[in-house]
This record gives structure tokens, sequence and C-alpha cells, in this order.
């Protein structure tokens, strides 16, 4: 095979050729290596100042609605405090009965009693008042907004990018605006988890209606439907599944938000509780609450996913179904209600009964911690010297004696490059030329390091991706989007928040696909990951943190796992769902040839698998941003660091401004994936829902 | 105002239809009714300025009670003008005219009277509300007319009964086989009693077997109900089952328009002679088909209605050398069959090569 000489070559030729000359010359001109400080435009204080200014006139407007939505949450709140666990527990059976039968009932009965016994059943109930008054708000507004989109072209092309900011911004980047226009309280976490959980309904409405079959709203009009009656009898029916996906959506995140909101304090629900006790370093604790928040995104996400589920196999019955259920659910609730009157312990569980296991669980953690210390540290340092640090100061800043145990010659140097250069010739006449220029450039950057590398190289080369994966348009907009990281004067956190997300989303997904491609052919394998995986995604991100802090103590390692443990799920699930839904008749074309396994799986299943897959890499970036910004909380330098430390100075602007940075980063990723897995479904002429 | 033609009523009547899909689709007519000089050169015209023709100068009438098929290949345009006629697509230039009004001349309030009242459509891929079990499916019509419950619910029992789905009432379309949600969709369009019955590719999703079963109720429906009908399909040998008339279409365009024998006798071109090449002629010519003109006597000569199919006829004719007397609904004699006739009919729609001959002396 020949290398092909075309203007691609010449174009990757030429970014290798200029990243190297940008490295030797910032050891010269000072401006490469770090954008002068006398250039940053100061975005943040003009914020600063327009926040001033909206309070100084607007403050009454917002307060007004903060005291407005008080009363709400206050009644809920109220009704759930004031009702005895036994009563509410009973409800909360009955409707997980409904949505998905008796394992999910049976699932109900255990976590509430889980919460009671363990003693948090109060400030489970404050969480879910939040999130019963959350989710009925964010489900209506973003219904209006999907059918809006819907229905105007206009309106969807400001809507659509609105959608995108929403989820991408992380929270604590917007929490403090909230706080300093609606006053601390509820109300903060209230509109937080609104404004983050409205946007996977407004897209599933769009999605949904734009999904009726054609011949049905034809068949709509036919049968002499006006305006009104096509939307209402037609269209919503007909999505209604979509649209009860959308619910379950919303109400996940609504519930993740209202725990992270819990960091600015003041609610007493169980966010807070696990907060405050990863805090005191009380593991134990944390846990448990933890698990409280756990249970409860499960039954939640089971109970409305399995509305969505059944409301698409239809049954013929009768309208006393529903009759039944309200007269049980009445029943029921007076009987338990008659009961706690008599027995105390069903209306307040009494302090002297709650099992506290968390001390023996502090007990456990501390023997493992020292009888294991020695391994434990091993893993830490090997991780930190040979994967993290080289990444991010390069290999000649990171290898000296202490660390590699050797000091960094110049023929290290040349032999290092010699062979990796060797190597990316050899795979880019054997495989494919960007393969080859790809590794080049990763030993490039192994080599000097992403927090060390002169920022218009960079630039030059994510622009340069951004332009062949996704066109000008794409180009474009990276090129800006990576101008504003420049003259903001957050280029180095970003730099600093890219090397850690993208350690954590090349492993996650490296070991992920491994997962993925074991699963799709192994159904043991599937059928034990597939709960871990459900889990997993369901579980508030505050919670995956709890066990890294606790055998790995804080620091960015810990950081790193506790991203590749959420981030590696997307990874696993679209792989081997990839891998599962091939076209068969090419399968078996390839078998008939006479594939062996492995060439089936390299040769035909994984090239067709890969768009697929793609998207997963997507999602596993997503997934990775999300976390990295909790994982500020455990100590990291990035972004995400500058975001937490904005909320907790009150230094809004900065925060923002970090925000928008970490916004800018994943959107980036998310085009480039998208743009490249779609390219590669309309090239194989696959169709992916 | 009630056009005639040999004494039928024309029902549905579409004139000079246009459908330009493109940005400045209005841009190619001066006058909405769609007359131009020359066709051909006025759909390259708009073919060059990057807009699609979908139907060009489309006209054919529809008569009371009538089957009349459209016929074409994908792409050919059929879909689009079934749309046309009721405005479920929105001609560019022409004129619809139902029962002698102009129906692109009505409002969209008017417009939704006459499709509840007069319209019924039943579409390739069913096009059931999937939340709505078989009988609130079939009285949907009737339930957005306002009716009430019990009122619409005894009206839809009729109709299915009517398509034989009884007992099925309360299931939903995703129990139900594909035949069945067809019954449905057939049910549906029929609830509002409509005079003028739109029927695009009904059976073309189903597999043969039922489709054939179909087809047959369909005609059995028919005669009952004696609608106007306007079918389509893209199958040849089902429009010559079911139509009484049929066009065949390509680009757009009409390219012929008669009674499926007209278009087995004479078609027009090679495009549609592909078409009837293979049908078996003896199980389409008539007896009126073959007759001879004659000044002779018909002493002794049996006789046969002018219909009567010529498959049916051979075994006589085989044995009677003279043929047979065909005769007119009125008595009249047309002339007489033969069969060295009915040889040259037959010879002439063969589409084997001619085998060559050896001439001995």
């Amino acid at each position: 095979m020949k290398l092909k000489v075309d203007r691609g070559f010449f174009a990757w030729l030429f970014i290798i050729l200029s990243t190297l000359v940008l490295i030797f010359l910032q050891d010269h001109l000072k401006w490469l290596s770090t954008y002068p400080k006398e250039l940053i435009i100061p975005f943040d204080h003009w914020l600063n100042l327009g926040m001033g200014f909206l309070i100084t006139y607007f403050g009454w407007f917002f307060m007004g609605v903060s005291w407005l939505l008080e009363w709400p949450i206050d009644g809920v709140r109220f009704v759930l405090q004031s009702l005895p666990w036994s009563v509410v527990s009973f409800l909360i059976c009955v409707f997980a009965f409904i949505a998905a039968g008796w394992r999910l009932a049976l699932f109900a009965l255990i976590s509430c009693m889980y919460m009671v016994v363990i003693g948090y059943w109060s400030e489970s109930m404050n969480t879910l008042s939040l999130v019963a008054i959350s989710v009925p708000l964010a489900v209506l507004i973003g219904f209006g907004f999907g059918v809006w989109a819907f229905q105007s072209q206009a309106a969807k092309r400001i809507i659509l990018p609105m959608l995108d900011i929403f989820q991408t911004v992380p929270a604590f980047a917007y929490l403090l605006l909230i706080l300093m226009l609606f006053g601390f309280g509820t109300v903060v976490g209230l509109i937080a988890s609104i404004l983050y959980s409205f946007p996977p309904m407004a897209r599933n409405v769009l999605v949904g209606l734009g999904r009726v079959p054609a011949e049905v709203i034809e068949s709509g009009l036919m049968s002499g439907a006006t305006n009104r009656q096509l939307f209402w009898q037609v269209r919503i029916p007909s999505t209604k599944r979509q649209l009860l996906l959308g619910v379950n959506q919303t109400t996940m995140a609504s519930l993740s938000m209202v725990i992270i909101a819990s960091i600015i304090g003041g609610t007493a629900d169980i966010g807070w509780e696990v907060l405050s006790q990863i805090r005191k370093a009380q593991f134990g604790e944390s846990l448990l609450a933890g698990l409280v928040i756990a249970l409860m995104a499960i039954l939640i996400d089971r109970a409305t996913y399995g509305f969505a589920k059944n409301s698409s196999t239809y049954q013929p019955r009768s309208s006393m179904a529903s009759w039944r259920y309200s007269l049980i659910a009445i029943a029921g609730a007076a009987i338990f209600f008659l009961l706690s009157s008599l027995i105390p312990a069903l209306d307040i569980w009494p302090r002297e009964l709650e099992i506290n296991l968390a001390r023996g669980m502090n007990e456990g953690l501390e023997y493992i911690i020292i009888n294991y210390r020695a391994a434990i540290e091993t893993i830490k340092t090997m991780a930190f010297f040979f994967i993290m640090l080289p990444a991010k100061i390069g290999l000649q800043g990171s290898v000296s004696p202490f660390t590699w145990g050797f000091e960094l010659q110049t023929w290290h140097s040349f032999s290092y490059a010699i062979v990796l250069t060797g190597f990316s010739i050899w795979c880019g006449i054997r495989f494919n030329m960007q393969l080859g220029f790809m590794i080049l450039l990763f030993a490039i950057f192994f080599f000097i390091g992403l927090t060390k590398m002169p920022w218009p190289a960079i630039m030059i080369i994510y622009t340069y991706i951004a332009w062949r994966l996704g066109g000008l348009t794409l180009a474009i907009g990276t090129f800006f989007g990576l101008c504003f990281l420049v003259v903001s004067g957050i280029w180095p956190e970003a730099m600093l928040s890219l090397y850690l997300c993208g350690i954590a989303v090349i492993l996650s997904f490296l070991f992920g696909s491994g997962l993925g491609i074991w699963a799709a052919h192994n159904s043991t394998v599937s059928a034990i990951l597939r709960p871990i995986n459900d889990t997993l995604q369901t579980m508030p991100l505050f919670v995956i943190l709890i066990p890294f802090v606790m055998i790995f103590k804080i620091g960015e390692f810990t950081a790193l796992l506790a991203i590749i443990a959420y981030a590696i799920v997307p990874a696993i699930r679209y792989t081997e769902h990839g891998l599962r839904n091939l076209p068969e008749g090419v399968i078996e074309a390839a078998e008939m040839m006479g594939c062996s396994k492995q060439q089936l799986l390299w040769t035909v299943k994984i090239p067709l698998a890969l768009p697929v897959m793609m998207l997963g890499l997507n999602q596993t970036i997503m997934y990775g941003i999300a976390m990295l910004v909790i994982a500020a909380l455990v100590g990291t330098n990035g972004l995400e660091q500058i975001v937490y430390i904005g909320l907790s100075d009150g230094n809004f602007g900065l925060g923002l401004i970090a925000g928008i940075g970490l916004a800018i980063i994943a959107m980036t990723a998310d085009r480039m994936t998208q743009a490249w897995s779609y390219k590669r479904q309309k090239d194989l002429d696959l169709q992916i829902d | 105002m009630v056009n005639h033609d040999g004494g039928r009523d024309v029902k549905l009547s579409c004139r000079n239809v246009w459908k330009i899909y493109g940005d400045n689709s209005d841009s190619f007519f001066m006058d909405q009714d769609g007359k131009v000089d020359d066709l051909q050169e006025h759909v390259n015209k708009i073919l060059q300025s990057d807009h699609i023709v979908a139907n060009a100068d489309v006209s054919f009438d529809v008569y009371a009670g009538e089957i009349f098929v459209i016929m074409g290949l994908s792409g050919s345009g059929k879909s689009t003008i079934v749309r046309c006629l009721s405005r479920l697509v929105e001609p560019t230039a022409g004129d619809i005219i139902l029962d002698g009004e102009n129906l692109l001349e009505k409002s969209a309030d008017e417009l939704i009277e006459i499709r509840r009242h007069k319209m019924g459509m039943v579409f390739q891929s069913f096009g059931l509300m999937p939340h709505l079990n078989v009988i609130d499916n079939i009285a949907f019509p009737l339930k957005l007319q306002g009716i009430e419950k019990a009122e619409r619910y005894s009206q839809a029992e009729r109709v299915i009964e009517l398509v034989g789905l009884q007992g099925r009432e309360s299931n939903f379309p995703n129990e139900l086989s594909g035949g069945q949600q067809q019954r449905v969709g057939i049910a549906r369009s029929l609830a509002v009693e409509p005079d003028i019955w739109l029927l695009d590719e009904p059976f073309s999703a189903l597999d043969p077997l039922i489709r054939k079963r179909m087809q047959d109720e369909f005609l059995r429906i028919q005669s009952k109900l004696q609608k106007s009908i306007v079918f389509i399909t893209h199958d040849f040998q089902e429009a010559l089952r079911l139509a009484d008339r049929m066009a065949i279409m390509r680009d757009g365009m009409i390219v012929q328009i008669g009674r499926p024998v007209d278009l087995i006798l004479n078609p027009v071109d090679d495009y549609v002679r592909e078409f009837t090449k293979d049908v078996s002629w003896e199980s389409v010519l008539c007896a009126s088909d073959v007759c001879q003109k004659t000044s002779g006597s018909l002493k002794g000569l049996g006789r046969v209605s002018a219909d009567t199919q010529i498959d049916s006829l051979l075994g006589y004719l085989a044995k009677n050398k003279n043929g047979v007397a065909v005769e007119a609904e009125d008595g009249t004699v047309l002339g007489i069959a033969t069969a060295t006739g009915v040889l040259a009919a037959l010879a002439n729609g063969s589409s084997v090569p001619p085998a060559k001959v050896k001439v001995t002396k």
C-alpha cells in the first residue's frame, strides 16, 4: 500500500510542523506560552456590574416570584412532614405498583423502610417536596417550549441553543445568579432544578411531535379535525410515550439538581446531609445518606419509566381499573392513618429503634485503609507518575529520578522521537494517513504536556479537526469558542480541565468499549453489567464520589476515578447496543465467506458499529464533564474549581465565565463527535435511532 | 351545476392540476387554471429552475358510482394527486370540482365540513390512532363532529359489521394483523358515509393472499354502497381487477385514461404496453371485442351476450366452426365471433416473437 499524498496530507504536515515551530518559539516569545495579562478582557467584571444593576432595579420582581414560589413548597412539605410515615410509604408503594407492578412496589417498601429505620425520613421528605413542585413546573415549561419550537422554525432556532446552554453550563455557575436574584432559601434549589430539568422535556416534546407518522396526521385531517382537534386529539396522544419519557428524564434531572443545589444549604434535605457528612469526613454516614438518594432516584426512575413503557402497549381495559386503584389508595391511607394514631411508631419512628450502621462502616473502612495503605498508595502514585503527570506537564517535565527513577537525557528524547515518528509513519502507510498523524500529534502532546503546549498550537489543531469533521460552520464556532477561553484569561484552567477530563474519557472509552464488546458476545456478562450500569446512571453524581473519597482521600486521582466510574457507562452501553444491532444480512454474508471470529469482529462488526460507538463516545464526554464539575468538590484545579470558587466567594462573573468555558469545551466536543458519527452513518447507509 | 357526460353524472373532476415543489413554485403560472400551451416545454422550464414537478396538468373525471383507478410506479405522482383531491396537499394550479363546486376556493372551515361529510380516505400504512381501540378509531371522525358517544358507537357498529370486525371492538391497533388494521381504516373512512372515497394504495402493505381477499371484500362493499371511488395502486393486476376505468401516470403526468380493456387493446405508447404485455388477453377480452360485422345469415348460430369473456368461449368455438353471434343488451346482434377472429385478436396481444415458419411448396 502506498501513502496517498493529497491536500489532506499537506494540511496535516503543516499542522505538525507549525506545532513544532510554535513549541520551539515559545521559549523565546513569552506570549505564545501565556496569553499576556494586559490583554485579558474583564468579562467577569462586566457581568458583575450588570448583575448589580439588575438587582438594584429589578430585584423586587425576583423577590416577588420567590415569595410566590415559597408557598407551594411549604404546603407540600407541610403535608409530607405531618402525615405519618406509614401513610406516605403506603401511597408510594401503591404508586409504584400501578407504574410497574409488584416488584417495584416491593422495592418501594424496602426503600421507604430504609429511610425510616436509618433516620433520614424527614430529610427525604424535604427533598421529595422540592421535586414534587419542580417537576410539574418543569414539565409544563418544557412542554410549552417544545410545542413552540415545533410550530415555529424561527423559535426553534433560538430555543435549541438555549436548551444546549442550560444543559451544558454547570449548575454551580448559575446557582449564584439565582441565589442573588431570588434570595437565600429553598426557592434557589427549586429554580435551579427547573432550569436544569425542563430542557429534556422540551426536547422530547419536539422529537415526539415530529415523529408522528404523516399518515396519522393525514387521517386526522381527513376525519375533519380542526387545528385544535388535530393537536390535542391526534398529535399529543400518539406521541404519549415520548412525552412520558420526557417526564422521566425531567424528573431525574430535577432530583439530581435538587441534590446539587443543596450545596448552598438551608434546605435540611438529604443532599445537604450527604454533603455535610462528607465535609466532616464521616464516610459511613455520608454513604448511608447517599444510599437514600440512590434508592429514591431508582424508584422515581423505574416508576416514571414504567408509565412511559405501559403507555404504548394498549390493552382492552375497563375504566374500572383506575377507579379501583384510587379506592385502594384512599382506603389504605385512611387505615394507616387510624393505625398510626393507635401505634405511635407508625406515625413517627422512635429514635431508639433507629439503626446506626455508620460506626461499623467507618471502623471497617479504617481497617481496610490501615491494612492496605501500601497498596492504595502504590496505585495512586503509579497512576500519578506514569499517566497523569506526563499528560499534564509532559515527559520532559515529569521524568526525573524521583518519579521514573532516571534523569531524562537528550538521547532518551531522541530515541523517543525516532521510535514514535517511525511508528506513526508505519501506521500511516499500513492503515491510514489520519491515524498516523494522530499518533504523531499524540506523541508530541505526551512529550510536551497539555498545559505546556503553546495556546496558538492547540487552537490550530482543534479548529482543524473541527473543520475536517463538521465543516466550516463548526470550525468557525470552535475557533471563536477557543478565542473566548483565551481572551477571558481562563485558558490555563481550561487546559487543566481538558487534561483531567481527557484522560478520564480516553480510559473510560477504552475500558468501556472493551466491556461492551465482551457483553455483546456474552449474555452472562451483559446480564451482570446491565443493573450496574442502570444504577450508576440513575445515581446522583454526589453519591458516586463518596466511595472513592473514602478510600483515596481528596485529590485529582479520586476525581479521575469518579469521572471514569460515571463516564464508562455510556461507552459500555453504546458499544454493546451497536454490536448487537448490526444488519443481520451483512454478518451472515461475512460468516458465509468464512470469517473467523476475530476477523468478523475487527473487519465487519466494529467498523459497522463505529457510528454508534462514536455516539457513545459523545455521551462519555458529556458524562465526563458533568462529573468533572462535581469532582471539583474533592479538589481539582481546572475551570470547574473556578466555578466552585466563584460560588463560594460570591463572585458571580468569575463563576459564570468559567462555567461558559466548560460549556464551550462540552459543546465543541459534542458537535465534533456527532458530526463524525452522522457522516459515517450516511456513508454506511445505516439507520440509528 | 352538475356535469353530464354521456348521461352519467360527474362526481369529482380534476382539471389541469399542477403540483410543483420548490421555493418559487407559484411563479410558473400566471392564471390559476393551470392551462399551458406546451406541456412538455413548461415542465422542462420548471425542472431547469430546480423545482420538482410532482403533478403536471393532470385532468380526469370520476363518475358517480364508479371505481376510478390511478396506476403508476413509485414517484409517478399518484399519491400526490390523490392528496390534491382532498387538499391534504395544496395544488399549485388547476381546479378540483366536487359536485360542481371548486374545492380550491373553499375556506379552511368549509373544507373541514366537506371532509367531515363528503370524503373518506384510506391510507397505505393505515394511519390508525395508536391510542384508540378499534371502535374509538372508527368513531373518531364522528367524535370530532361532536356526536354523542351512544350515537357514534351505534354508527360505528354498523360499519364494523360491514367490514367483518365484530368482536374486535375493544382491541388496540397494535394487537391486530395488517389486514385487520386496514379493515379498521376502511371502516373509519366509511363511518361518516362519504360520497367520495379515496383509497391510497390500501392493500400494498399486505401480503399477496390477504391482498386478494381484501380486494374481494372491497368489491363486495362497493357493490352494496356504490360510492364514487378514486383508488391508487402500483399493481397493474390489482388495477385490472378493480377498475371501471383507469389512468396510468408517469412523471407526474397522465399517460392514458380508459377502460382496462381499452388500455390493453390500444396502448398509447411503449410505457403502457410494458404493463399490458404480460396480461393474458383471453381473460380480458370480451365477445364484443373480437366480433366482426356481418351481413350474412345468422341462422343456426348460437348467441352470447357482448360482455362474455373470451376464455369461457374457447371450448364452444373450437367445436363450432361458424362461430357465435354476439348480441347487445337490447338483443341487437353486434356481429359474429369466430375462432379465427379470436386467434387474430390473441395474436395481436402476444408478446412472443413469431416463430419461423418454413414455407413448403
